[in-house]
């Protein structure tokens, strides 16, 4: 129903593309094709360039060197064709606002003007609450629903104008294994039935396993593109990480080792304290 | 009471400050940014007590510290209107200033007070068309970024990609609620905005999860509470402040009350 008008055309061109923050050299001549249609786990550690490289897509950050492509055109800020789902964060919590007046205040939210909505916009609104499944969640307030709640409410704001391609960022963070679940299949869903590009960027492989169809794994500026059997063993790795990393599969699932330490894991833990993430529970494969 | 004219001075002065309070103080409470909204009318003092020392109207020494703080602490950006240190010593510094000026200008000591607690009684018919005035162009502003900024309030990350300049928005909006705090300040004085600004919306809140309905609702919450406030003090002779503050107090604890019912 809303395939992109060039069926053929890749949906993200990086052509020795460099990224810089301040001083630092986040992503160093990368030249990648994501084509139309993919489903794309994002994985690396923190500061890999995760949210980085989803703010050079949407034209937040030009490229230090070379370019990006979105869409065919070149990467620019306010392309209506990408929907963004930025990390959560804590004030949206505290919001006394129902569901329904969050996601409404995205629809045409660039232009001046009082915030009414005229009928297609609360059409447009109800449509990207029904695609997530969180209709329900209309009338209630902010501060009264779950994290994973959010995350659906988070979700239909991105869908809002329609895009042809999802950048998600970290929509697992501090959710629960059940709930995970539920994030990655309703991405994935999205992805099918709307026939859309769609970049999920994740701390764990695990979750995201029966969902993608090629992971992009950033690590010390390079990026591995490709098949999870061709990206995720110890010789790639161990490039991206620039230390000597081991693979190990355990039941369909995927570790990520260094030495004696579980990286993905590793990870999690140190940003975000959240003990009750468990592998155990995330499996899908 | 309407038969005298400073009654009526005060109630039209109230009515347009208590309008442009509660509407702009609506968007304030949804983006936390409250302490900004106290933080700019003590700045304001001291550019009233400035404008008495160099012989302007304090009004006018108010409206321009306070917009010139508050488009400065939009460009500084939202990290830094956050720091509760360097806000805190900024705000003692202005009151600081603010008493050095009265200092030098000890013939109007009443008028200090006036300027921290508000004396809507002796609110002029000049003063009061003044204040129309700036209340009209602080509601027009606040129409016309309404939509971005409630965009940028939601959800800045996407906003941003979308094209919204946050930063843009966090100047042109502190900027309105430095003029709707200088109007404040004519009634309920500068240690008292909060009062107006902050208490209607927060009590509106908590009566409604929409937009529009929230915003009228804080506007009516915020004009009954003016105008109560001043009859009162018309009958108990009391300052009219002191009365809003109450009815302010009273609205807002009023709103948590079901809360409490349900528990």
């Amino acid at each position: 129903m809303n395939a992109p008008m060039n069926a053929s055309m890749n949906a993200i061109e990086l052509r020795n593309a460099s990224l810089v923050l301040g001083q630092r050299t986040i992503l160093q001549d990368v030249t990648l094709d994501i084509g139309p249609h993919e489903f794309i786990g994002v994985l690396g550690a923190n500061g890999a360039g995760k949210t980085t490289l989803m703010r050079a897509i949407l034209g937040l950050l030009p490229t230090a060197s070379g370019s990006i492509r979105v869409l065919g055109e070149p990467a620019a800020r306010g392309n209506p064709a990408i929907g963004y789902m930025p990390q959560a964060r804590a004030a949206v919590a505290t919001m006394r606002l129902s569901g329904w007046e969050f996601v409404a205040g995205v629809v045409d939210g660039h232009r001046l003007g009082l915030p009414f909505l005229g009928k297609a916009g609360r059409m447009e609104v109800d449509r990207a609450l029904d695609l997530v499944g969180a209709s329900s969640l209309a009338r209630r307030q902010l501060s009264q629903t779950s994290g994973g709640e959010r995350q659906r409410l988070l979700l239909a704001q991105a869908l809002v104008c329609r895009p042809h391609l999802l950048l998600l960022d970290e929509p697992l963070i501090s959710l629960d294994p059940h709930h995970q679940s539920g994030v990655v299949e309703l991405a994935k869903a999205l992805q099918v039935e709307l026939g859309i590009t769609v970049l999920f960027s994740a701390h764990e492989l695990n979750p995201l396993l029966f969902a993608l169809d090629r992971v992009l794994y950033l690590g010390g500026g390079h990026a591995a593109l490709g098949s999870v059997d061709e990206v995720i063993t110890g010789p790639v790795l161990s490039r991206l990480y620039g230390s000597e990393i081991e693979v190990v599969r355990v039941n369909g699932r995927i570790f990520v080792m260094s030495g004696s330490h579980d990286l993905e894991r590793d990870h999690r833990r140190h940003d975000h304290d959240h003990d009750h993430h468990h592998h155990e529970g995330a499996a899908h494969a | 009471m309407l038969e005298y004219d400073f009654m009526r001075n005060a109630f039209a002065a109230s009515a347009m400050v208590a309008i442009v309070s509660g509407m702009v103080g609506y968007f304030l409470v949804l983006r936390g940014q409250t302490f900004a909204g106290h933080a700019l009318a003590h700045v304001g003092f001291t550019g009233a007590t400035g404008a008495f020392l160099v012989g302007i109207a304090p009004l006018w020494g108010l409206v321009g510290m306070t917009v010139a703080a508050g488009i400065g602490m939009g460009f500084m950006g939202e990290k830094l209107a956050q720091r509760d240190v360097a806000i805190g010593l900024v705000l003692a510094l202005s009151l600081g200033f603010g008493l050095l000026f009265l200092h030098f200008y000890t013939a109007f000591a009443t008028q200090a007070t006036a300027l921290l607690f508000g004396n809507v009684l002796a609110v002029d018919a000049e003063t009061v068309w003044t204040l129309m005035g700036l209340g009209v162009i602080t509601l027009v502003g606040l129409a016309v970024i309404s939509r971005p900024l409630l965009f940028a309030s939601l959800q800045p990350e996407l906003a941003e990609a979308k094209g919204v300049s946050l930063r843009l928005y966090s100047i042109l909006f502190l900027a309105i609620v430095a003029l709707a705090t200088a109007e404040c300040a004519q009634i309920v004085g500068v240690l008292l905005v909060f009062t107006l600004m902050v208490g209607p919306a927060a009590a509106a809140q908590r009566m409604t999860n929409s937009v529009l309905p929230g915003v009228i609702l804080s506007a009516v919450f915020s004009l009954a509470e003016a105008w109560l406030g001043i009859t009162l003090a018309f009958y108990t002779d009391w300052p009219s402040s002191f009365w809003i503050t109450l009815l302010s107090a009273g609205v807002y604890l009023a709103t948590t009350l079901p809360r409490f019912a349900r528990a």
